[in-house]
């Protein structure tokens, strides 16, 4: 019985998880909608709405595209390999799909004397699982490139490897020094750290601890999720639509829906690193206790129910939202790179302070200033 | 035995390299239909890597024989044709034509009317430039700017509609006049949305101008030197931005334009953002004039009085026998200009735009040669392109503003 009712959670978890991750990237791809929109001043997506309310986009991109899509021609090119052609949109999607897995998106529940952990997978190595199943991803869009027979494809993913390859490198080392502060790769452990204050008044996040660690992970998420600025493999003025062009139908949907759940990822990613989590500055909610210190009525207290989790999950959500939202912005208010501009950025601007970042902030660690 | 020792050479090129690694450039096909390629032309382009050893550039996928159909039709029926040249500033094009038959005639329109030309050619040119400075930021992923600019643009096509009826195919001008005056209180109104382009065109310049990585690709990109932009026969803003200072408006004043004050802006180094800059600062420069045409814009007919030119009044045909026989005349002869030949240059959107008409002293032009400056401004394209990254080719051609109603004819 015991048995059967920890399968049960993980089950549970994991279709709440993997649920939530879709959610959330279609969420974003109504914010991208409707903040493109908001900025270009016009109306943005306002078709597949019941009763004029679109539900923030439940309706139009959870339901409306995949229909569309499922509906359009599969287009495969001749003389290609049917079965290769389908791998590509599904490598690219499934390791940003099993990437949120070691997500720790609250603090503990307690249910029955049984403490669940809100959290798919506790590995002691979250974060270094987390950049493995990144580096898969591009394995789907070089295959895809190379699978479509097409000139400007083969480009696309061309540029995606080099860019994803480069960019890996400056993402890796300049998390380094924040790993040194918290001293643990796994992400509930680093969440945990950054509760209390810093220097007494900051919030203990990853931010304050090490900004410039947070900006350059910040820039090499965004060119790791192939957004503008860092377009560059399907820069639709020059590549028609890159390693996409000759992808249509509900594959072409799998490839967008692995790219905005790349945001939702790495969005998800910032926050445990650099934005304390499910932590709410310079409240513990850990220790709010079920009828809020009197405030609420009797019964919360006689059912002792749990803020914690509740609290927690939404922090972590709204942080993530936010954090989608800003890539939004970023990338219908910046033109794209040239291919020699970006290579150069990551490997004469952002690796060389990646390294002096991760010294200084060892140094730190090593003279106990944090 | 004596081992076969192979040279030691130090100047490898790298063609050589690339035989010897078996590596071949690649060919691409961009266009005529591909999203860089505003208009229908296509550049091949022989790529090593991300970098262009060779590109070709092929007009001519929008030819419609323009020119033959303007000896088959009346002097009055190529106007519409005109239209279609360059369909983002058509007035400039009905100016040009009416202007050079005007001067086979030897006649001058009234002070209104060549204000009013002005004032609409102005018109057009912000409209020009406004499309080329939005789509090739678009080009360059910033999408919003495009969207700017066009809503910019669409304030002016209104305005436009208002006093042609149409957006495009307006047909505005005529042989010795306009189609029709003005509509009440058109010059408030004008006045009001040039604030609002204004103010569309700073939001624009504040995306884009100081932004750094727009900065960086379209600096020192596809560098046009002076006397080499004057040996391709380079004119407008290809030929401003590279430091030449020449426009049709300072050079060869026409319909007035020597009355109003304004700057010819010109580029310092001749590469994308000199060419940027210059039509940016031209916008402004537009509107300076609009607003002085306004405050000076005479009373008056729009039309010249001459009943070989144009129909008489419809109460003069109805009251009179010599407007009856002119309207008469008119309608079954059309305008009849002397025989001779003349070159009329106006300044278009994208440069200068001349036409050559030849009469033989019939009713429909012997030919109607237009010098399109986009045109003659691919000439350069495929040497600009050459040595660049596939990147490149987008600012190079953005700034180009190739237009292919005007190109191809």
């Amino acid at each position: 019985m015991e048995f059967l009712a920890d399968i049960g959670i993980v089950i549970l978890k994991a279709a709440l998880v993997l649920g939530a991750l879709l959610h959330m990237a279609a969420l974003t791809i109504w914010i991208e909608r409707k903040a493109a929109a908001l900025i270009q001043d016009r109306q943005g997506a306002n078709r597949a709405a019941i009763l004029g309310f679109d539900l923030a986009g439940v309706i139009n991109t959870l339901i409306a595209d995949p229909v569309k899509a499922l509906f359009k021609e599969d287009f495969v090119p001749r003389g290609t390999s049917q079965f290769m052609h389908s791998m590509g949109p599904f490598l690219a999607v499934l390791p940003v799909l099993v990437s949120f897995a070691v997500v720790p998106f609250g603090p503990d529940l307690e249910i029955g004397g049984r403490t669940i952990a809100l959290q798919l997978a506790q590995l002691n190595v979250g974060i270094l699982y987390v950049f493995a199943m990144g580096s898969l991803a591009v394995y789907g869009v070089v295959l895809a490139g190379w699978v479509s027979r097409n000139k400007f494809s083969l480009f696309g993913g061309l540029r995606a490897s080099a860019q994803m390859i480069s960019y890996e490198i400056t993402m890796g080392v300049s998390i380094v020094g924040v790993l040194a502060i918290y001293s643990s790769l796994d992400l509930a452990e680093i969440v945990k750290y950054q509760s209390g204050t810093f220097l007494g008044f900051l919030p203990n996040w990853g931010i304050f601890l090490n900004p410039l660690g947070f900006v350059l992970f910040f820039i090499s998420m965004m060119a790791e999720t192939k957004r503008a600025p860092f377009d560059l493999p399907e820069s639709e003025s020059e590549l028609v639509a890159g390693y996409l062009t000759e992808y249509s139908g509900m594959k072409f949907m799998l490839f967008w829906l692995g790219e905005f759940a790349e945001i939702a990822v790495a969005s998800a990613i910032i926050t445990l690193l650099f934005l304390g989590g499910w932590q709410l500055p310079y409240i513990d909610i850990t220790k709010i206790s079920s009828d809020w210190g009197g405030i609420l009525p009797g019964f919360f207290k006689e059912w002792n129910f749990q803020w914690a989790p509740l609290i927690g999950t939404a922090v972590f959500g709204a942080k993530t939202v936010f954090l989608c939202v800003v890539q939004v912005v970023l990338r219908w208010t910046l033109p794209r790179f040239r291919y020699d501009q970006l290579m150069n950025l990551c490997w004469k601007i952002m690796l060389p302070f990646a390294l002096l970042n991760l010294v200084a902030t060892v140094v730190l660690v090593l003279m106990g200033f944090y | 035995m004596e081992i076969e020792r192979t040279e030691v050479r130090n100047d490898w090129q790298p063609s050589e390299v690339g035989d010897a690694l078996h590596s071949k450039t690649m060919v691409i096909n961009m266009g005529p239909s591909h999203p860089c390629t505003h208009g229908t032309v296509r550049l091949v382009v022989e790529v090593d890597g991300e970098r262009i050893e060779r590109c070709d550039v092929d007009v001519g996928y929008l030819h419609r024989g323009f020119e033959k159909q303007c000896e088959n039709v009346n002097y009055w029926q190529v106007i519409p044709y005109t239209d279609r040249l360059n369909y983002v500033s058509p007035i400039i094009n009905n100016v040009g034509y009416c202007l050079a038959v005007e001067k086979l005639f030897g006649v001058e329109v009234p002070e209104r009317t060549k204000a009013i030309r002005v004032l609409l050619s102005e018109l057009s040119r912000i409209t020009d430039h406004l499309t080329c400075l939005g789509a090739g930021a678009m080009e360059l992923g910033a999408f919003t700017v495009m969207l700017y600019f066009m809503q910019a643009r669409e304030y002016l096509y209104h305005l436009v509609e208002e006093v042609t009826g149409a957006r495009l195919t307006i047909s505005y001008v005529r042989i010795g006049g306009l189609a029709r005056d003005l509509p009440i209180g058109f010059t408030d109104r004008l006045l009001k949305r040039l604030e609002d382009v204004k103010r569309l065109m700073d939001y624009g310049d504040r995306l884009l101008s100081k932004n750094r990585i727009f900065v960086d690709r379209m600096c020192d990109v596809g560098i046009i030197a002076p006397d080499e932009a004057i040996a391709y026969g380079l004119t407008g803003p290809l030929l401003r931005g590279s430091g030449v200072s020449y426009d049709v408006r300072k050079a060869f004043p026409y319909s007035g334009y020597e009355n109003y004050t304004f700057e010819v802006p010109v580029g310092t180094k001749g590469d994308n953002y000199d060419r940027f800059l210059c039509r940016f600062n031209e916008i402004g420069q537009s509107m300076s004039i609009i607003e002085q045409v306004i405050k000076t814009l005479p009373d008056g007919p729009i039309n010249v009085r001459d009943p070989k030119i144009i129909m008489p009044p419809k109460d003069e045909v109805y009251d009179s026998i010599e407007g009856m026989i002119a309207q008469f005349e008119i309608v079954f002869r059309g305008v009849v200009p002397p025989k001779g030949e003349v070159y009329f240059p106006v300044e278009g959107g994208t440069g200068e735009l001349g036409f050559h008409v030849v009469s033989d002293g019939t009713g429909t032009p012997y030919k109607v040669r237009v010098r399109a400056p986009s045109f003659i401004s691919m000439g350069i394209l495929g040497p600009l392109i050459e040595g660049h990254t596939i990147a490149d080719v987008v600012p190079i051609f953005g700034m180009h503003n190739m237009i292919g109603g005007e190109c191809d004819r």
